[in-house]
């Protein structure tokens, strides 16, 4: 029961992890119809500047703020000066550069920082902050943060001047422009902001995936895949469905554990993530290509 | 974009025939190493040709060919290591694999578009090494460790060595690839597929049958590219889980924009290319480290991101399309 | 004294089809025109290009300043107010952020309190529909709530695309009334392109008739009304 209990909340905290890529992944969707391929490669950079900046004596939390600073202004301009020019371009041509992105940021961090994997420490202070060991200090600060994170930015969104025209703009872009919103700077800050919190994330998952270039990877699928069930244009939606997937990852690995344990024979475990996150993306794109909460957008002839 | 002239093409298949005959005379430029080298460029422009019939001539945007590489690549080393099938035979079984994944992926993929199926194929080529490490595929695959070959032997005594061998076998497979996409590409068929790739709508409602001959070109692209796989294992003798990687579709999609979309000579340029950069780059990498003293570990896939954004805006349609705006703007002035 | 809206030799594109050839019209201050012709006259297409929401070639001179080709977001926060075709709301967001995000640009947080409550004075069903999302109006309350929002931007010039389209006819009487109430009491100009030409003589002092992208006559609201030869052959009643 205590096991089952651990997973859960392992899941809670991957799912958290999830909710926040999926989420920035969700934002740029919704402001300019692309699917950021490279937002993993990108979370996983910023982190590395966080690394970079403690090992130059910095406080975490300290490091923290300016790696998630840092990485808005790169998304911004990213989002300025790479992908401006693209606007209306074929979708081949935007695939293909957030591709580039994504080679770019990865080989990049493997040049700087090498591919060496490195520990990476967790700001969650050991004894005091767990569960009855349920529950682990750095779990449960993942979840609190994330949960902090995703408050702030609701806030943002809901009650904000510039957070009703990042709105707007992303909702009708053309209308946007006629109530005098500056439509392009807002796709830029959407942008900004998207990089933020996949900084959050990849700075928050570190400490349980260690440090290196590809760390991002298989967690970028499963962002993907939360996205997909809670409906790609539903932010919402992107949140809950980062925790689903979380719990569901954690109790498919549990289950065949349980299975394995009994019958000694070995079904899925920890080694199959990626594949069951193919199936979940692929199923889910066939099946339900609303998702949960998400609309089905009709195109018209 | 124009047909390749004939003259031209004769040339070209004269001097890729000669060339390794010129050993004696130039031992250098005609090294085994060279003749390797050549050999996996010749593969890359197949596997390359095989994306491009997808994606540029069918215009479903794939990332994840590597998938198919390797299924070739796999199918190819398990009937010879486990069945001691010929290495030429498992040529046709690879394609004949990769076609039927390919045409049942196909499958899904007719209600996915743009963004929707470049994230399917994403997901596939990431979880490839993951899938070949299955537990219970282990005993098929040799799990981690992967599978150890021996390159093609030279048959009927044939005065040459294995390098010279491996390259004429891939040319002739290339050649022989190359000139079945031509007949299809200039075939009623291959005139519905490029339809479908740019009005979609259109096709359809004048009555071609656009799921047939999306599922199908999905197969036909899927096997091109797994007939490159099943090369490549014969050519590297050795094939494990880990050299399929993402890395591997992002190759791939820098020969497609590189050498040219929608092109049979781009798919040739661009093998080549990615092939030369990615050898390249080691070189540029150790000069930096060694002579220079930086710490700083360049990898071929710095460039190649460089390059994939760069060429969206300057060269979309790739050194093909390139050369040919070049060439018309000089006849015309 | 010059017009507020000078508009010359006014050219628009869509992608490489011209659309408009040669369109010139002025618009005094304090006026209400209204562009006429049939459908595909180039009508909606002048209002976009005023906007440069197409590709325009020509001169618009805007209270003596030259506006063509700038920004969209630009020549609104002169003051310009667009209600397009379609009225435009953002459906997904409540009346209230609707009027709220076109206070966007005004800076004086007080005047906009002052501007809400005379909005209510004249939409009295949008009070009501506060907290509603948008995209569950009815018709005719979305173009209301389409003007409340051009009149939250308090502007010297609003240009209306067809707002008696798809509406029921009490529903437009109504609304053409509150227009010319917000003409005469907020000292809107206004510039309209109607299909129902009849209802737009009625509330308009000045007539433009568009033909194929050129202006084919121009005359006093009245006179336009009373000469059955142009509603004839242009107006089509």
């Amino acid at each position: 029961m205590e096991q089952l209990l651990e997973q859960l909340a392992s899941g809670l905290a991957n799912g958290a992890i999830y909710a926040c890529v999926a989420l920035a992944l969700v934002m740029i969707y919704v402001s300019t119809d692309h699917l950021n391929f490279a937002q993993g490669e990108m979370a996983m950079f910023s982190t590395y500047i966080s690394w970079q900046l403690m090992n130059w004596g910095l406080n975490f939390w300290v490091a923290f703020v300016l790696a998630v600073l840092a990485s808005f202004v790169l998304g911004v301009l990213i989002e300025r000066i790479i992908l401006r020019p693209l606007h209306g371009a074929p979708v081949l041509s935007v695939v293909v550069v957030f591709i580039g992105l994504l080679a770019i940021c990865n080989s990049m961090a493997g040049a700087i920082w090498s591919y060496l994997i490195k520990e990476y420490p967790s700001p969650f202070p050991k004894s005091t902050f767990g569960f009855a060991g349920v529950i682990g200090p750095h779990q449960l600060g993942v979840v609190l943060v994330t949960l902090v994170v995703l408050g702030l930015l609701f806030l943002f969104f809901r009650y904000t001047p510039l957070g009703l025209a990042m709105r707007a703009a992303a909702q009708n872009p053309q209308m946007a422009r006629l109530v005098g919103v500056r439509v392009d700077w807002m796709l830029a800050l959407g942008w900004g902001l998207a990089a933020a919190v996949g900084a959050v994330a990849g700075i928050m998952v570190a400490h349980i995936v260690y440090l290196d270039p590809n760390m991002m990877g298989g967690i970028l699928l499963y962002a993907f895949a939360s996205a997909l069930i809670g409906g790609i244009g539903n932010p919402g939606g992107a949140v809950v469905g980062g925790f689903i997937v979380g719990v569901l990852e954690n109790m498919v690995a549990y289950a065949g554990n349980q299975i394995e344990k009994a019958t000694g024979v070995y079904i899925i475990g920890n080694g199959e993530k990626l594949t069951v996150a193919l199936i979940i993306v692929i199923f889910v794109l066939t099946v339900k290509p609303a998702g949960l909460f998400g609309r089905v957008v009709v195109k018209r002839v | 974009m124009p047909a390749f002239p004939k003259k031209w093409l004769w040339v070209v298949l004269v001097v890729a025939f000669a060339w390794p005959l010129l050993e004696p005379v130039f031992p250098d430029v005609v090294s085994n190493y060279r003749l390797f080298l050549v050999s996996t460029m010749i593969i890359a422009a197949i596997a390359v040709l095989g994306l491009n019939l997808l994606t540029g001539f069918n215009g479903q945007i794939s990332l994840g060919h590597g998938a198919f590489y390797a299924v070739g690549a796999y199918t190819a080393a398990i009937l010879m290591d486990k069945l001691n099938v010929p290495y030429y035979a498992t040529l046709p079984a690879a394609a004949a694999v990769c076609f039927v994944v390919g045409y049942l992926f196909g499958q899904p993929a007719l209600k996915l578009e743009g963004h929707y199926l470049a994230l399917a194929t994403f997901a596939l080529a990431l979880s490839v090494p993951q899938i070949l490490k299955y537990k219970w595929l282990e005993d098929l695959t040799g799990g981690v460790q992967g599978i150890v070959l021996s390159k093609p032997e030279v048959p009927f005594d044939l005065p040459f060595n294995e390098d010279q061998w491996l390259y004429y076998y891939c040319l002739v497979t290339m050649i022989v690839l190359f000139w079945a996409a031509n007949n299809m590409l200039n075939s009623r068929s291959g005139r519905a597929m490029m339809a479908i790739r740019d009005h979609y709508m259109a096709a359809d409602t004048m009555g071609i049958n656009t799921a047939r001959y999306k599922t199908v070109t999905f197969g036909i692209s899927a096997a091109y590219t797994g007939i490159a796989g099943a090369l490549s294992a014969s050519a590297i003798a050795f094939v494990a889980p880990d050299s399929f990687n993402f890395f591997l579709s992002i190759k791939f999609l820098i020969g497609l924009v590189v050498g040219g979309v929608g092109s049979l000579v781009g798919s040739v340029v661009g093998g080549i290319f990615y092939v030369l950069v990615d050898n390249s780059a080691q070189a540029i990498s150790t000069y930096i480290k060694n002579d220079l003293g930086l710490q700083f570990d360049l990898s071929a896939y710095t460039i190649f991101g460089i390059l994939l954004i760069l060429l969206m805006y300057l060269m979309p349609q790739g050194i093909v399309g390139g050369v040919y705006m070049l060439f018309r703007r000089l006849r015309r002035g | 004294m010059a017009a507020l809206l000078e508009v010359k030799g006014l050219k628009a594109f869509y992608a490489k089809t011209q659309v408009l050839y040669d369109i010139g019209f002025d618009l005094a201050e304090g006026g209400i025109t209204t562009l006429l012709g049939a459908n595909g006259a180039g009508k909606t297409t002048t209002l976009r290009a005023l906007c440069n929401m197409v590709r325009t070639e020509g001169s618009v001179r805007f209270d003596g300043k030259e506006i063509a080709g700038q920004p969209t977001e630009e020549i609104v926060r002169q003051r310009i107010a667009h209600v397009p075709e379609g009225r435009g709301t953002f459906t997904t967001l409540t009346v209230e952020e609707n009027l709220r995000i076109a206070a966007y640009t005004r800076k004086d947080k007080q005047a906009v309190k002052v501007e809400l409550d005379r909005v209510f004075a004249y939409f009295p069903r949008l009070k009501e529909r506060l907290q509603q999302q948008a995209g569950t109006l009815s018709g005719g309350e979305q173009q209301m709530l389409a003007i409340a929002r051009a009149l939250m931007l308090k502007p010297r010039l609003m240009l209306l695309d067809e707002p008696s389209f798809g509406l029921a006819p009490l529903i437009v009487v109504e609304i053409f009334k509150i227009l010319k109430r917000i003409n005469q009491e907020e000292k809107v100009s206004i510039l309209l392109v109607e299909q129902n030409a009849a209802l737009a003589l009625n509330l308009a002092d000045y007539a433009y008739v568009l033909e194929t992208g050129r202006v084919v006559m121009a005359d006093r609201a009245d006179v336009v009304k009373n000469d059955e030869n142009i509603r004839k052959s242009y107006l089509g009643y």
